[in-house]
């Protein structure tokens, strides 16, 4: 909005010296009505989604964590804790208070709570709903708080106003979007702020807050890695270009000392928090940092002559000793499966990995690489700013901005890497425009003043940076224009393009609850397709409550969530196996699969089908993972059965396997007798756009018992087990050894 | 004819034996029971009918011993009592109306004194299955000539009958005036009955309709002899599979007959059953809480939570989307998909959700009079099933908040169910009146459970004082205004702005004093 031009405040503030206080004060109380501002801008943009749809919850994640809010708030913080949930992973279970990173769910169930205690009767939805706003407000305050600390307020609020309407961030942070990376992004921010107003004090207190700023991190979400990698990177950064300091030390090892203690404490991190690759470069630096700071002490203490021969002694002891360590280590690290990392962080070392070896963590959409396009859709115009804030940071390069440059550097790599890590870029490419815009205005509107100085030739005291006042100094006209055409274009930027564009992404790209879709009929009319909460309504009002429903694992939370009933599989992947399981029972034949359901004790299995309405995000296009993931842990599934000529296809070219397995029966039962379907050819399916390969047949060992009114969402019984017929034995091997066959994988994925 | 049974009316009377055995009595339940045994060897049309004759026989079956004894009770009990005795009614007509799942029955006695002193009131009699059943039940009296007829509406209350046989509930209709001896006055009784009706099969596929039995007795059930009665059924189709016969029984399109019956003794009964097609909505609000805040601010907000169920017969194994789409005439006909709720006029602020969010099939038309709201469930409810969905509205206070002429304030509002045609098995009237409110009383035309509860809303301090009314059992008809009287002192409604004020004002105070205060230890 507005914050553009008031960057000028921070700097001009030098002319008199009288008014100067009262200017400072002046400044800073619109430098605090900005502020609010932002806020009320961070808030009032993601609330598109309330607007346009409704208050409610959105996708898939925050369904679970919403479940999660609700069980704390009913319960209490030590059956939170302890809480098993035998709504999941039927029947393996799952412990929640051991798996969940608690951030979020604790902070909004203490906003619940006080609000509660203040007599405000909010409901906890309410409370869910509104939590990825308010915090996303709070992550421009600390914006504001961070690229203050590096370049100045004028930056600070240029940053501020640039996050809270940056794209990438509003898309993980709508109302409704309640999910960890809601308040993550402030924590993130907020502790690199920490980190830096230590380094910039050298303030134990600060440093102090600094680790609890962490400790809310690592509470809140995996990406607490990223911090406590990029740190120590930072830290090793300035060590090795000699910008050792004693407000260094200060700034890292209390954060590597409280933080790793605050951070075991949280039970999904524990002793991960000490053992895991992913907090190895710390404790080395951590290391390194102690010998440097030992080295600077000694040659404090010691004539140059001793320090040389000290030196010489310790760097060839040193040596020997850090070999034998790190061949330890390596030795230890090497003969763990996976070098120690967990899954995800692998992928984002190698982005191959994943694809070559877990397809689970492949198959989501968010873990892949992102494309060009999506670059700007995200970040928009700062994707162009972004490298002149880099510059900005290097005149004059000082501890602050040579971390904002590493911060830039690490998130576009990881952005690369994972579509999902955008997220981590936006602050990072706000903070940097938002220098460089600011850096231009200054430079700019200072040599306008100068000059204008220098012509009415007024007597001044000579200014301390005159270097810097030579350097930066252009001509008059040159710069006038030049404002006049940053502020033109900001405003025009800003007005037409950000604006537009942020407000567009806001309103339409990112506000979708994704349980509701909505659609515009040709006379202007809003149809709504609600098909997923009716059958959810459906399955919790007409089902046994202890009923298990098997379904493909997208829709495991939003059912444990909304239709309160029992699932196989849900969003947490963390048993590869247990969704193979599904994975083969989808791809089986019906005989073959209800044998595995009925050994699981499944009583309903529900399907998506995306046919009739043309929603293409259904299970048949889903299939392949399911083939893929199946096929991956139970061998007798294999690709190819499936593949004509290398595709996927459901006409009548399709391979018997594909028109026989329970999946394809299941989404296209009795779908031919559509009347709606004026098409030709009945049994025609709008996302594949091909008439359907094997019509009327029926269902042996399932029966329809609902479907929504669009005919997204299908609802089966599994069939009573037929009374065994004299002189003939059922054969349920396959499904004994499908549930005795399991390996544990992949504990926990702090990515997630 | 079981022998067991006979021997046990022997039995019975062998037991009392100072009572001379009631003829009558047995004669109605011989004639009674040779009909209906003649309905069940009557060839059924398809196979449904027979399984019905079956299960009315297998259902007779088991009555008939309790029917016995209401006999033997009866004819011992009507001999004892000589006070009920003095009222006979000369005619009775009973018109059972079972077109919806509601019961409706209209009830037009002639009655008579017959005693020497003057009757003060009549006494209804119900059966205790009946009586549990009934919603409500209203009386009036007509006087005057057929063109002139005026009509009084009669104060009806239960009562213990103390001669009541085997657990029959009593009502009470006090005269205006006392009927004097050799009388006559003519009294129109309407009651209603709800889940009288008893889907069977009780399971049926999509494409079934929905048969149900409905049982009463072909004579009146009444405390007095009646000298002439007939009852009139009317079904909601011209379908009825099978009904029991009480000659003289007639049936005619959607109507059946059973009488004139002259000159029965009290207590008669006669079971009898119908078994008919009723593919009416089966729509039961199995519990409804209603929330009526009260802000004087200048609204009034209503919350209701229903959880709405189908009661009609169940739906068996498969539902059918493309049946249920491409066939609605033929395919699950006994199902509905949408309700009518009735609302005040005025109304603003209209939700519609479950505990799951927002429910977006719903339609609001408001002219100045009335506002019909029409929702849809989230999916169309076959029998059996169930859904829970909230509906919520404001509506200005002007319209139903006044002041009465003792200084107190007073909330004229609507009791029972907005939901038309439905019937509410529990009814929970929540009437949440402003903090500091005092004495709050409830004037409703009919009996309620009272309690008093606390809520706690927005910046409430002590609490607003909830006044909650229950009712098992609303139809429709309760739909009436009753009146909630209370004492408040406009004083109350600045305290919430004045704590608010207050607030913020020793925040800014906090503020200003934090600012000039030196804290720090170090020496300045």
């Amino acid at each position: 909005m507005a914050s553009p031009e008031s960057a000028v405040n921070g700097p001009t503030m030098t002319a008199g010296a009288a008014s100067k206080s009262l200017r400072n004060a002046f400044g800073g109380v619109i430098a605090f009505i900005i502020l609010v501002l932002i806020g009320v801008l961070a808030f009032s943009i993601r609330l598109f989604s309330v607007i346009k749809y409704e208050s409610v919850i959105h996708e898939f994640d925050p369904y679970f964590n919403y479940r999660v809010t609700q069980f704390l708030s009913k319960n209490g913080i030590y059956d939170f804790w302890n809480w098993f949930d035998d709504r999941t992973w039927y029947p393996l279970g799952r412990v929640i208070g051991g798996t969940v990173y608690p951030g979020l769910t604790l902070t909004a169930g203490t906003i619940w709570k006080v609000v509660n205690s203040l007599n405000i009767p909010l409901s906890v939805e309410t409370v869910c709903v509104f939590t990825a706003p308010i915090f996303s407000a709070f992550a421009s305050w600390a914006a504001y708080l961070l690229t203050k600390e590096v370049k100045g307020p004028g930056a600070g609020l240029t940053a501020a106003a640039l996050l809270a309407m940056v794209p990438s961030y509003i898309s993980r942070s709508v109302a409704g979007s309640y999910d960890n990376e809601a308040v993550a992004i402030f924590a993130l921010v907020f502790t690199f702020y920490l980190y830096i107003k230590t380094l910039n004090t050298g303030s134990l207190f600060y440093a102090t807050l600094n680790a609890l700023a962490y400790f809310y991190m690592v509470c809140s979400w995996g990406g607490y890695t990223f911090i406590i990698n990029l740190i120590p990177m930072h830290v090793l950064l300035c060590i090795v270009t000699g910008r050792y300091s004693s407000r260094l030390y200060i700034a890292y090892a209390p954060l590597v000392v409280l933080g790793t203690l605050l951070a075991s404490l949280v039970p999904v991190v524990g002793f991960n928090a000490v053992l895991t690759s992913e907090h190895f470069a710390s404790f080395l630096v951590f290391i390194i940092i102690h010998v440097v700071a030992l080295a600077y002490y000694i040659k404090g203490i010691l004539s140059p002559k001793m320090f040389k021969v000290a030196v010489t002694l310790v760097v060839s002891a040193g040596l020997a000793v850090c070999c034998a360590v790190i061949a330890i280590l390596i030795a230890v690290v090497a003969s763990s499966p996976t070098k120690g990392w967990s899954g995800r962080s692998l992928t984002l070392l190698d982005p191959t990995y994943a694809s070559k070896y877990i397809p689970i963590i492949a198959s989501v959409s968010e873990h892949q690489p992102p494309t060009w396009p999506s670059y700007f859709m995200d970040i928009n115009v700062l994707a162009f700013l972004v490298p002149a804030g880099i510059i900005a940071c290097f005149m004059p390069l000082t501890d602050s901005s040579s971390f904002v440059i590493l911060y830039i550097v690490t998130s576009v790599y990881f952005s690369g890497v994972m579509v999902r890590l955008m997220l981590v870029l936006a602050p990072a490419a706000c903070i940097l425009s938002g220098i460089a815009l600011s850096e231009a205005f200054n430079v700019l509107t200072r040599s306008i003043k100068n000059r204008k100085k220098e012509k009415e030739n007024v007597e001044k005291k000579p200014t301390p940076s005159k270097t810097e006042k030579r350097l930066l100094v252009l001509p008059l006209e040159a710069s006038v224009i030049a404002v006049l055409l940053l502020v033109l274009l900001g405003a025009f930027y800003v007005v037409f393009s950000v604006q537009v564009h942020c407000v567009w992404a806001a309103a339409e790209a990112y506000s979708a609850p994704s349980i509701v879709l909505t659609s515009h009929s040709n006379d202007g009319g809003l149809h709504v397709f609600d098909d997923f909460r009716e059958a959810y309504s459906w399955l919790s009002h007409n089902t046994d409550v202890d009923d298990k429903v098997a379904s493909w694992w997208d829709y495991g939370y939003q059912t444990t969530a909304m239709a309160n009933r029992t699932v196989l599989v849900d969003n947490n992947t963390w048993n590869n196996t247990h969704i193979a399981t599904v994975g083969t029972a989808m791809s089986s034949p019906e005989k073959q699969a209800w044998e595995i359901f009925h050994s699981l004790d499944v009583k309903y299995v529900l399907v998506v089908f995306g046919g009739v309405v043309g929603y293409p995000s259904d299970d048949i296009n889903k299939f392949l993972w399911m083939v893929r993931i199946g096929g991956g842990v139970f061998p007798h599934i294999k690709e190819p059965d499936y593949l004509r000529d290398g595709q996927y296809r459901i006409d009548a070219q399709a391979t018997p396997t594909m028109l026989n397995c329970l999946m394809y029966k299941l989404s296209y039962f009795r779908s031919d007798f559509i009347p709606i379907h004026k098409t030709d050819g009945k049994g025609f399916d709008r996302v594949r756009r091909t008439e359907i390969g094997k019509k009327h047949f029926k269902l042996t060992h399932f029966e329809e018992v609902f479907t929504t009114h669009h005919w997204m969402v299908r609802i089966y019984k599994l069939k009573p087990q037929r009374n065994r017929i004299r002189g003939k034995t059922k054969k349920s091997k396959s499904s004994r050894s499908v549930s005795s066959k399991r390996d544990v994988r992949g504990k926990r994925n702090p990515w997630h | 004819f079981p022998p067991v049974s006979f021997l046990s009316l022997h039995h019975l009377c062998l037991l009392l034996p100072s009572l001379p055995t009631d003829a009558t009595a047995v004669r109605v339940l011989l004639s009674g029971d040779f009909k209906v045994s003649q309905a069940e060897t009557r060839p059924g049309n398809d196979a449904s009918d027979q399984l019905g004759a079956a299960a009315m026989e297998a259902s007779l079956r088991a009555h008939r011993p309790a029917a016995l004894l209401i006999f033997a009770f009866l004819s011992l009990l009507s001999v004892s009592s000589s006070a009920a005795q003095e009222i006979q009614i000369l005619n009775a007509e009973r018109r059972i109306d079972l077109s919806s799942q509601v019961a409706i029955v209209f009830l037009t006695l002639k009655v008579e004194n017959t005693g020497k002193a003057a009757a003060s009131d009549v006494l209804l009699a119900f059966p205790p299955t009946e009586a549990e059943h009934l919603a409500e039940v209203k009386a009036q009296a007509a006087s005057g000539k057929k063109r002139k007829k005026t009509y009084a509406h009669l104060i009806v209350e239960p009562t213990d009958v103390p001669d009541a046989p085997n657990g029959a509930k009593g009502f009470r209709l006090a005269l205006h005036n006392p009927l004097s001896p050799g009388e006559t006055t003519t009294i129109e009784v309407l009651y209603m009955l709800t889940h009288s009706m008893e889907p069977f099969p009780a399971e049926i596929s999509q494409s079934d309709p929905q048969l149900v039995y409905y049982r009463d007795s072909a004579y009146i059930l009444s405390p007095y002899r009646i000298k002439q009665q007939t009852t009139f059924i009317k079904t909601p189709s011209t379908n009825v599979q099978s009904f029991s016969r009480v000659e003289p029984t007639n049936r005619a399109g959607m109507e059946l007959k059973y009488g004139p019956y002259e000159d029965l003794p009290a207590y008669s009964y006669s079971p009898v059953l119908v078994h008919f097609e009723n593919n009416n909505p089966f729509a039961v609000v199995e519990e409804l809480v209603r929330e009526v805040e009260i802000s004087h601010w200048g609204n009034l907000q209503i919350t209701e939570h229903y959880t709405l169920a189908h009661g009609g017969a169940k739906l068996k194994g498969v539902f059918s989307r493309v049946d249920y789409q491409s066939r609605p005439s033929a395919s699950g006909v006994s199902s509905f998909k949408n309700l009518l709720a009735r609302l005040p006029p005025r109304v603003h602020s209209v939700y519609y959700r479950d505990e799951i969010g927002n429910i977006s099939s719903s339609r609001l038309r408001t002219d100045s009079r009335k506002s019909e709201l029409e929702i849809e469930p989230r999916y169309p409810l076959f029998g059996g099933w169930k859904s829970t969905f909230i509906i919520g509205y404001g509506l200005p206070l002007e319209d139903f908040l006044f002041e009465s002429t003792d200084g107190k304030r007073y909330l004229n509002f609507t009791f029972g169910c907005p939901l038309s045609g439905t019937v509410v098995d529990k009814l929970t009237l929540k009437v949440v009146l402003p903090e500091g409110s005092k004495d709050p009383s409830a004037v409703i035309p009919f009996p309620v459970e009272e309690h008093m509860e606390t809520k706690y809303s927005y910046l409430d301090v002590v609490g607003r004082p909830v006044l909650v009314l229950e009712k098992k059992n609303v139809v429709p008809e309760h739909n009436i205004p009753f009146q909630v009287y209370y004492t408040f002192n406009p004083i109350f409604m600045l305290a919430e702005p004045l704590m608010l004020v207050s607030t913020v004002f020793f925040l800014f105070a906090s503020c200003v004093a934090y600012l000039h205060i030196d804290i720090s230890i170090r020496k300045g």
